[in-house]
């Protein structure tokens, strides 16, 4: 096909689901709530 | 807003807002370009006159491809809108809770890397080793402060940490008496250089530790030119064989070798085959910050080669990966469909605000980066924050902080990037540290070309 799109998480959806913050902090992720 | 690239053969379209990754031929990639700066009967006339010698692109050919990339708008795919930047302004506001601490159980160190941001362990300041009861006090401001957070995570840093392991096992013991009480989940790190790696501390570490940072800059030669014990030896044959002893004893937990590259070794590709080499495969290999006036500092005419270098690696990567001989590397390591939310990529790293640093006094840093910068002290375990005004602005360092960066495709990738390096470089939490900008959106270029090569597998 001349436009492949891959299954990526929806950010905008994820906008209205709120963040858990039970992810790992980051630094110089895997969230488990999708 | 959209960002497209062509590497390894793949045109690909990132669109920044939705996170939408698109795969496209020729004829699509040109016609996304021109989509929002053309009309239709331009963007017909234009493609025909270039493909003119191809008789897959027709006329029809031309106006499906339009008709899907609207398509595409229409889903929020494509050209998606920035609904982001109130939310993000929102975040003075917000309530945060503390989920992680770096503990600095250790500001004291056995090696004497050149280029230790820490300076050698000491950061600037007096050789300490924290006492069980400051890390018990620090333990007990976390779970007092971390709300309804269930999992909480406690780094042990320094300097060299194993300097005072007979704390740190003590500190473990006293968190995980407390996690039933409290309904808390405690994930501990150990970074370490690996010289006092004994048989004690490879079962304790594969009992108790999440994870386990192993320093080792990569060949021989580079590792011992810059990381030296104390009487100026190299350390890579002590540490390579307790490296290798740990990581066959961990079995499948999460361990990761980092390295640090600089000026000396930009080809450090070659290092990160090394580690492999040796039978490693969760790796990493940063670039060094420093001033620029050190000897061994990238510079300028380095970055096309470090970005070279990572575009190598992750060709390199896709060939192992192929062959049953893959290694992971940290800044290629993407999960398009369980990575983190939106709150998390304005929010970023969260220093300041959700990770502190506790030096071996107690008192309360940003991040580990800042510990020894005196006007960057929050407060200690035993007052908690009473620094409002720094910590004020730490609650605004996110993607949207910068107004330089409002129009970058990799906004949502860094979220604002490291507040330390910008500080650092340009003397302000808020600045920006252009040439760390450049290789990160290198990197997330390479670590999204793996993917997309990844799916069409």
């Amino acid at each position: 096909k001349r436009i492949q799109t891959l299954n990526t998480r929806d950010l905008t959806k994820s906008l209205k689901q709120g963040g858990c913050g039970e992810c790992q902090t980051s630094c110089s992720q895997k969230c488990e709530n999708v | 807003m959209i960002h497209q690239y062509k590497l390894n053969g793949f045109n690909i379209v990132i669109d920044t807002c939705s996170g939408s990754i698109h795969n496209v031929d020729d004829l699509a990639y040109d016609i996304i370009d021109l989509y929002k700066k053309k009309n239709e009967d331009e963007i017909m006339h234009i493609m025909l006159k270039k493909y003119k010698n191809d008789s897959s692109v027709t006329k029809q050919e031309i106006q499906d491809c339009i008709t899907d990339i609207r398509e595409l708008e229409r889903q929020n795919k494509l050209y998606s809108s920035d609904i982001y930047e109130n939310y993000a302004f929102d975040f003075k506001k917000r309530q945060t809770n503390i989920k992680a601490l770096c503990l600095h159980i250790a500001h004291t160190c056995n090696l004497n890397c050149e280029y230790c941001f820490a300076s050698q362990g000491k950061y600037n300041g007096e050789r300490a080793l924290m006492s069980y009861e400051i890390g018990k006090k620090a333990l007990d401001f976390l779970i007092k402060n971390s709300g309804s957070h269930y999992n909480l995570e406690v780094d042990f840093f320094g300097g060299e940490p194993l300097m005072n392991f007979e704390v740190v096992k003590k500190l473990v013991k006293y968190a995980r008496s407390r996690e039933k009480l409290y309904n808390k989940n405690f994930r501990f790190t150990l970074t370490t250089n690996g010289l006092l790696i004994n048989d004690d501390v490879i079962d304790f570490s594969n009992r108790e530790m999440s994870n386990v940072v192993l320093s080792l800059d990569g060949r021989k030669q580079v590792h011992d030119n810059l990381r030296k014990t104390i009487d100026g030896k190299g350390s890579y044959d002590i540490i390579v064989p307790k490296f290798k002893k740990l990581v066959e004893k961990r079995k499948n937990k999460n361990y990761y070798i980092r390295g640090t590259f600089t000026h000396n070794n930009v080809d450090f590709v070659n290092d990160i085959l090394h580690m492999a080499d040796l039978g490693f495969t969760e790796l990493s290999m940063e670039p060094v910050v420093c001033s620029p006036t050190e000897p061994y500092a990238l510079t300028k005419d380095d970055v096309e080669i470090v970005k070279e270098q990572y575009e190598k690696l992750a060709k390199i990567m896709l060939e192992r990966n192929k062959n049953g001989n893959g290694f992971t590397f940290y800044h290629f390591m993407l999960d398009l469909e369980h990575g983190p939310c939106i709150y998390k990529r304005i929010a970023g790293c969260g220093s300041g605000t959700e990770y502190l640093a506790v030096t071996p006094w107690g008192d309360l840093y940003p991040c580990h980066q800042f510990v020894g910068e005196e006007k960057f002290k929050l407060g200690n375990v035993n007052d908690g924050i009473t620094n409002k005004e720094i910590a004020e602005k730490f609650k605004l360092c996110n993607a949207y902080a910068r107004p330089k960066c409002k129009d970058c495709w990799a906004k949502l990738y860094c979220s604002g990037g490291c507040s330390a390096n910008a500080y650092h470089a340009t003397g302000d939490i808020t600045g920006i540290y252009e040439y760390g900008c450049e290789l990160f959106k290198k990197r997330i270029e390479c670590a999204i070309m793996m993917k997309v090569a990844e799916s069409i597998k």
